[in-house]
C-alpha cells in the first residue's frame, strides 16, 4: 500500500476563490492510501515546496498527489521536488483543478465537488504507480549526411568542426549538387563555384570527413544514437584511391557521344569522364552505359594509357556498412519534367529552355563557355522572353505541376534578365509573372534595379501558346493590366519550372521512417518550433529536402542541423522518456499485431527460450519494445488482443482506476 | 426519462498534445463548461482502450467524449487515425447494445482550441443531459 | 434589367457550369491562350472575375458570349482548374433561357460577320442557339 500524501493549491485566490481547498484537503484525507493531507497558498513557492519534503520525510511519503494548476505548468517543478526528497519522480500525480476546474466553473459548489472527484481520481492513480527509471542507451559519436550538395556539405563542415566524424553519402560521382550547376548567385551577384568550390575542397580535406560519392543508402536499421546503415558504393571502374584526376582518359577515350548531365544534355562528354573540373573527389568514373570496354571487351584504351594504372574494369558495387549517432537529410531538389506543359513547346524546340539550363548557357564552363546562344543554331537572341510559375501554383486536382510556390523561382528570373541586360544591352527580356514574390533580404531592391536600372520588361499575365515557327518562337501572352493579349517574336524562351525533391526522398524517407508530406518534402518536428528536426529521433533535415529553398536558407537551415547533430552526439548516452510500453512476454502471443501499429519501429519480434511449468523448454515468438524508439503513444497497447502490451505511467490499470474514481 | 436535478456524468478522455492543452486553454481564457465533465489525461487518443469506454459506461457515466489532435497533426504521426476507426467500430457496437449514439463521442481539438473545447463540452454535455440517465450497461454490483 | 449584383443568377449559373471563381489565382493564362481573344469584348479572365463579383449583366448583353470558340483551350490550360469556357457556356445558356424562342436568327449573321472571325464561331453558335 502506498503511502500518499495529497497537497492542495490556493494559488492565491486563483483556486480559492471557486474551490473550498479545506474542503478539498479534508474530503481527499479519507482516500485509500492517503496519510496526509494539507491546502496551502501557493504549492509551487519555495516553501510550499518544503512543506512537501517535510511531509515527504516525516510521514515517509512514497506517493504525492497535488491538487493545483495544469500538469503542463507544474508538473516538473513538482516531480524534482520529490526527487530532492528521495522518491521516484514518477510517484507525483497532478489533478488539475485550475484551468479544469476553478477556472472554468463559477459555482463554489460544484466547483469543490469536483475538486474532490479530480482529487480522488489522482489518489488512484498514485495508488498503482510504480518508480520508474529512464533508461539510458549509449550514443555513436559519427553522423551520416545523406547528399553532397551545398546544405550537406555545409552541414558535414559544420558537424566535423566541432570534432565529430561525418560521413557524405551522395550518389554523383562529386559532391556539389545543384549549385555547381548556377552561374551567379542572387541578390549579391557573387559566382557560385567561386563561393562553392573552396568549400568542396574544405570537404575533401577535413580529416572527420569521409566522401562516399557515386553510393546511396541501402538500408538503415536502429534508433536515435545507435542507426546501422548500409551503404552501396557503386563501381566506378576506377580506383578511387589511385586516380590523380588527371584528366587524360577522358581526353582519350573514343566514346565521346554521351549527353553530358552536368550541362543537362546540351553538349557531350566521354565515357570515362569527371563531371567537372573542381569536382570532389576529383576521380575519374566509367559510365558502363556507353563504354565499350564494358558493353563488349573492346576498347580498353584508358586502362592502356593510365599512367597510376587507376582502371579496374572488373571493379564490383561494394557495400559499406557503418553506425552513426545521428543521420541529416540533406536530398535537394531537381525541376520537375515540363512533358505535360506543351503549351510552351519545350519539347519542340531546342530554344525553349528551362531556366537551370539558362544557367549553364550562361555560365564560363558551360556547353557555350559563357557566351549566351540559342542552342539550336548558336546565333544570339535578341528577344527573350521568361515565364514564371511553370509548373508552380496549381491546383491538386490539375494533374500536372505543384500546389505549392516554388519560392526560388522569382529571385533568379530577376537574376537572369538583369544579367542579360547587363552583358547584351540589345537584348530585350520580358518577364510574364502573376506575382513577384521577393521577401529575403535585399531580394524587393534586386527586384526593382532589374527593372528600373536594367530596363527589364516585367508583364503581369501569363503566356499561354509558345508556337515555333521557323527560326522564332512566336509567344502569345495576357496583359492583365492593360487588357490586351500580347504577341511576341522571341528568340528565346526560357520557363521557371517549379522545383520538387529529389526522386530518391521518398524510398529514403520510408528506411529512416521519417514522415513526408503530399509533395514528398520531409516534415519538420514541428513547423515552427522544430524546423530542422524530423519527428523521428535523430534524423534531421537539412536544405530543400524540406520545402523549396534559395542558397542563404539552405546554408542557414544546414548550420541549425549540424548545431543540433552536435547537440546529439556531445551526449555520451540519451535519457529516455521512461513512460514507455512494455510486454508481457507471458502473455505475449506473437501475433505482431503491435508491431504493425508502432510508427516508430520501436517493437521488434525475438525468439525466446522459455520454462514451461512441466521442467520442458520452448521457444516462443514474443514482442519487445525498444525502450530508445519508443515514444509512448499507447497505440500499441490498445492493438494488443492478449492484453500483453502495457504502457508505464499510463497502465490500463491505471487508467481503469481513474474511471472508476470518477464514476464513483 | 430526465429527473429533477439531475446531472449527467461524463468522462472525457484528452491526449495530452493537443486536447488536454486545448481544454487549459478554455480555463486560460475562463471558457465555462459544465462540472460534469471529468478529464482523464491520456498520452495519445490512441492509448483510449474500448475496454476503458465500456468500464465507464459499466460504471454508470451518461457520456464518454474523446478528444484528439486533429488527423494528421498527432504528436506521434499516426495515433489518432487508429483512433478514429477503432472508435467507429466501437460506437456501432455501442449502439447495436442500446447505447445511444449521442453518449459518445470523438472530437479533434487542437491545443490552440479552447473555445471549441468548450463549446464541444457544453454541446456534448446538454445532448447527455437530455437522454438522461445511462443504465443500460450499468453494473450494480459495482455500486457502492 | 440590371443585373448586377444579381445572386440568383450567379448562384444559377455556377450551379449550370460546376465552376468555382474563388479558385482563381488571377495569372491570365486563360486569356492568354484564347484564341478568339481578339473578338471579345469581355476575355476569359474576366468573365471569371465578374461572376465572382456578381456583375453579370454586363456579361449577360456582351456579344462576347457568342465569340466563344468552346476550344477549351482556357480549361486546359489553367493551373486552377477553374475552367472559364464552362463560365462562357453556362453565361449563354442563362441569356438564351431568359430570351426565350430563337436567340440567334440566320438574319444577325451578316450583322456578326467580319473578315477576321473564325467560321467556326459563327457555326457553333448557330448550332447551339438555334432553336
Amino acid at each position: 500500500m502506498q503511502r500518499i500524501g495529497v497537497f492542495v493549491c490556493w494559488c492565491g485566490s486563483n483556486i480559492a476563490g471557486t474551490v473550498d481547498v479545506q474542503a478539498v484537503s479534508d474530503a481527499l484525507k479519507n482516500e485509500p492510501g492517503v496519510v496526509f493531507s494539507t491546502n496551502y497558498q501557493y504549492m509551487c513557492s519555495q516553501a510550499g515546496q518544503n512543506m512537501i519534503k517535510d511531509a515527504i520525510a516525516e510521514y515517509k511519503l512514497t506517493g504525492i498527489v497535488i491538487c493545483s494548476c495544469s500538469p503542463r505548468m507544474h508538473e516538473a517543478t513538482f516531480r524534482k521536488t520529490a526527487e530532492s526528497a528521495g522518491i521516484n519522480p514518477y510517484m507525483v500525480e497532478i489533478a488539475n483543478i485550475r484551468e479544469q476546474c476553478s477556472w472554468v466553473h463559477k459555482d463554489k459548489e460544484t466547483g469543490t465537488e469536483k475538486a474532490i472527484i479530480l482529487g480522488r481520481t489522482a489518489i488512484a492513480k498514485v495508488n498503482l504507480n510504480a518508480p520508474l527509471t529512464a533508461g539510458e542507451t549509449p550514443v555513436t559519436k559519427r553522423a551520416l549526411v545523406i547528399g553532397g550538395g551545398i546544405a550537406g556539405i555545409q552541414t558535414a563542415l559544420d558537424i566535423a568542426d566541432a570534432g565529430f566524424q561525418v560521413d557524405i553519402v551522395e550518389k554523383k560521382p562529386t559532391i556539389g549538387g545543384k549549385m555547381t550547376q548556377l552561374d551567379k548567385t542572387f541578390p549579391t551577384l557573387d559566382c557560385a563555384a567561386c563561393i562553392l568550390t573552396p568549400k568542396m575542397v574544405d570537404v575533401a580535406q577535413n580529416e572527420n570527413i569521409r566522401i562516399f560519392s557515386y553510393s546511396e543508402v541501402k538500408e538503415v536499421k536502429g534508433f536515435v544514437g545507435n542507426f546501422d546503415v548500409k551503404i552501396t558504393k557503386h563501381a566506378r571502374y576506377v580506383k578511387e584511391d589511385v586516380c590523380t584526376g588527371c584528366g587524360l582518359c577522358t581526353e582519350k577515350c573514343p566514346m565521346k557521344k554521351v549527353p553530358n548531365e552536368h550541362n543537362l544534355g546540351m553538349d557531350t562528354r566521354s565515357a570515362i569522364y569527371i563531371p567537372f573540373a573542381q569536382a570532389v573527389p576529383k576521380v575519374a568514373t566509367i559510365d558502363p552505359d556507353y563504354c565499350n570496354m564494358l558493353k563488349n571487351g573492346k576498347c580498353g584504351l584508358c586502362s592502356k594509357i593510365c599512367a597510376a594504372g587507376a582502371i579496374d574494369y572488373t571493379q564490383k558495387d561494394e557495400e559499406i556498412e557503418e553506425k552513426y549517432g545521428a543521420i541529416v537529410v540533406a536530398t535537394g531538389y531537381n525541376p520537375i519534367s515540363l512533358d505535360k506543359f506543351d503549351e510552351f513547346a519545350y519539347n519542340q524546340s531546342k530554344d525553349v529552355v528551362t531556366s537551370l539550363e539558362l544557367e549553364r548557357l550562361m555560365n564560363a564552363a558551360g556547353p557555350t563557355g559563357g557566351t549566351l546562344l540559342r542552342p539550336s543554331d548558336g546565333k544570339h537572341p535578341h528577344t527573350i522572353v521568361m515565364v514564371q510559375c511553370v509548373g508552380s501554383r496549381c491546383s491538386a486536382g490539375a494533374r500536372k505541376g505543384k500546389e505549392y510556390c516554388s519560392k526560388i523561382c522569382c529571385m533568379y528570373t530577376a537574376k537572369h534578365a538583369m544579367l542579360i541586360r547587363d552583358k547584351y544591352p540589345d537584348t530585350e527580356v520580358y518577364v510574364f509573372y502573376i506575382d513577384v514574390r521577393t521577401p529575403g533580404k535585399n531580394f524587393d531592391e534586386f527586384y526593382r534595379r532589374a527593372v528600373e536600372e536594367y530596363g527589364v520588361h516585367y508583364i503581369k499575365g501569363m503566356v499561354g501558346k509558345v508556337s515555333p515557327e521557323g527560326d522564332i518562337l512566336k509567344v502569345q501572352g495576357s496583359d492583365l493590366i492593360t487588357n490586351e493579349q500580347i504577341h511576341i517574336d522571341a528568340d528565346m524562351v526560357v520557363l521557371a519550372a517549379a522545383i520538387e525533391p529529389d526522386k530518391s526522398a521518398r524510398p529514403l524517407a520510408t528506411m529512416l521512417t521519417a514522415s513526408m508530406d503530399t509533395n514528398d518534402f520531409f516534415t519538420e518536428a514541428h513547423p515552427k518550433l522544430r524546423p530542422v528536426e524530423s519527428p523521428t529521433a535523430g534524423v534531421y533535415l537539412s536544405g530543400a529536402c524540406q520545402g523549396p529553398k534559395d542558397i542563404p536558407e539552405t546554408v542557414a537551415q544546414a548550420g541549425a542541423a549540424a548545431s543540433k547533430v552536435i547537440g546529439l552526439l556531445c551526449k555520451d548516452s540519451l535519457k529516455n522518456n521512461p513512460c514507455i510500453a512494455h510486454s508481457d512476454e507471458m502473455m505475449c502471443n506473437g501475433c505482431s499485431c503491435c508491431e504493425k501499429v508502432c510508427a516508430y519501429g520501436a517493437i521488434t519480434y525475438v525468439d525466446k527460450e522459455f520454462r514451461m511449468p512441466d521442467r520442458t523448454t520452448q521457444i516462443r515468438r514474443v514482442s519487445q519494445v525498444n525502450p530508445a524508439v519508443c515514444q509512448g503513444c499507447g497505440a500499441c497497447t490498445v492493438a494488443c488482443p492478449s492484453g500483453a502490451m502495457n504502457l508505464y505511467g499510463f497502465a490500463n490499470e491505471q487508467i481503469i482506476a481513474e474511471v472508476d474514481a470518477i464514476c464513483r | 426519462m430526465q429527473v429533477e436535478g439531475y446531472r449527467p456524468l461524463i468522462v472525457a478522455f484528452c491526449c495530452n498534445w493537443c486536447s488536454y492543452a486545448g481544454a487549459d486553454l478554455a480555463g486560460n481564457n475562463r471558457l465555462s463548461y459544465p462540472a460534469d465533465v471529468k478529464i482523464i489525461r491520456v498520452p495519445c487518443s490512441c492509448r483510449v482502450n474500448p475496454m476503458f469506454i465500456l468500464r465507464a459506461f459499466q460504471r454508470g457515466a451518461d457520456g464518454v467524449i474523446l478528444c484528439g489532435c486533429h488527423p494528421g497533426d498527432c504528436h506521434y504521426t499516426t495515433g489518432n487515425f487508429y483512433t478514429r476507426r477503432r472508435m467507429a467500430l466501437l460506437f456501432s457496437m455501442l449502439d447495436y447494445l442500446g447505447i445511444e449514439r449521442e453518449r459518445t463521442r470523438v472530437e479533434w481539438v487542437s491545443a490552440a482550441e479552447g473555445a471549441k473545447f468548450a463549446a464541444t463540452m457544453n454541446d456534448f454535455a446538454r445532448k447527455v443531459a437530455e437522454l438522461g440517465e445511462n443504465k443500460r450497461l450499468e453494473d450494480l454490483r459495482c455500486k457502492q | 434589367m440590371s443585373l448586377k449584383n444579381n445572386e440568383n443568377l450567379r448562384d444559377e449559373v455556377l450551379r449550370m457550369s460546376g465552376v468555382n471563381p474563388r479558385k482563381c489565382m488571377r495569372c491570365g493564362k486563360c486569356s492568354a491562350t484564347c484564341p478568339s481573344y481578339d473578338e471579345m469584348e469581355y476575355h476569359p479572365h474576366q468573365f471569371v472575375y465578374m461572376v465572382e463579383t456578381g456583375d453579370i449583366g454586363p456579361l449577360m448583353n456582351s456579344q462576347s458570349l457568342y465569340k466563344c470558340l468552346s476550344c477549351f483551350a482556357c480549361v486546359d490550360r489553367c493551373p486552377r482548374e477553374v475552367e472559364p469556357a464552362k463560365l462562357v457556356e453556362a453565361l449563354r445558356l442563362a441569356a438564351e433561357r431568359r430570351q426565350g424562342g430563337d436567340h440567334m436568327t440566320p438574319g444577325m449573321i451578316t450583322e456578326l460577320w467580319n473578315e477576321d472571325l473564325p467560321q467556326q464561331a459563327v457555326v457553333s453558335a448557330m448550332r447551339k442557339y438555334k432553336k
